[in-house]
């Protein structure tokens, strides 16, 4: 039910923010179609925490906002490295151990992986990440560990197993 | 506070230039950095330069010149699609290059290129 009711409000919240109108026709149009799409979420049995991982917002937001700030300096190492007169890369393809269970906290932790400038995961298998990075010292052994910690209590709530 | 406000809209528009100008020449760096940069695996890392911080100075800058919240609430929409949907792409084509067997350059490039001897 929980799931249910914020499918609901963000729906309508995102229906808000792209329309804008305040006409009453045009929200009751807003509110019938944003109460047939959570009908029809739930009659396909997909309201689940991946569908509808609102409940953890504040904790996945502020996650996101620590890897903005990552993904900057990471971006300072890239920029660096396409300038250099002399091309200077040290390419590597590493595997990385996660400690992330449920799926949304794998697909969280590599996702941001690849979309730290210089790491791209390759392949997830398991528990296993491939990661090629373009530089070997950039992702070096514990070099993606706060993050593996961070995506998982964001996603999962919990650090520790 | 007036005054303040009439600060910030006096100074809105050439923040939202600069910033969209700085967004525009990441991009231009990101690509230099795919057409040197020497295999596939590497060009991803420089085509990923254009799709996070490029993108994202370039939305605050047209946040800042946005005449109303509602063009505001679409950038903000955008802004968050592209972070969430780019790297689902960067990961398919990766993985299917991987799949497909391509081998990723490995170990130190080009440092000290010798002439004629150019890896």
């Amino acid at each position: 039910m929980g799931y249910f009711v914020f499918l609901l409000g963000s729906l309508a919240a995102i229906w808000f923010g792209l329309s804008g109108m305040t006409k009453p026709l045009i929200l009751a149009f807003g509110a019938v179609s944003v109460i047939l799409s959570a009908i029809l979420a739930y009659r396909f049995d997909i309201l689940d925490r991946e569908s509808s991982p609102y409940a953890r917002l504040p904790q996945l937001a502020a996650y996101w906002a620590w890897l903005v700030v990552e993904i900057f300096k990471a971006n300072w190492i890239v920029i660096k490295a396409c300038l250099r007169s002399n091309l200077d890369i040290n390419p590597a393809l590493v595997k990385v151990k996660t400690v992330c269970e449920s799926d949304l906290a794998k697909t969280v932790f590599a996702n941001s992986i690849t979309l730290t400038p210089g790491t791209v995961s390759v392949a997830v298998e398991g528990d296993k990440i491939l990661v090629h990075a373009l530089y070997e010292e950039e992702a070096g052994p514990g070099a993606f560990d706060e993050m593996d910690r961070r995506s998982r209590l964001a996603s999962d709530g919990r650090s520790k197993a | 506070m007036t005054e303040l406000l009439s600060f910030i809209d006096a100074v809105r528009p050439g923040l939202g230039a600069f910033l969209l100008l700085v967004g525009s020449l990441l991009a231009i760096i990101g690509t230099v950095g795919v057409l040197r940069f020497p295999d596939f695996y590497t060009r991803l890392h420089a085509a990923s330069v254009t799709d996070t911080a490029a993108v994202t100075l370039a939305v605050i800058g047209m946040g800042l010149l946005a005449p109303s919240w509602v063009v505001m609430a679409k950038l903000v929409a955008i802004w968050l699609f592209i972070f969430l949907t780019g790297p689902t792409a960067s990961h398919a084509i990766a993985n299917a290059a991987h799949t497909a067997g391509l081998e990723p350059l490995i170990g130190r490039q080009g440092r000290g290129e010798d002439e004629g001897d150019a890896s």
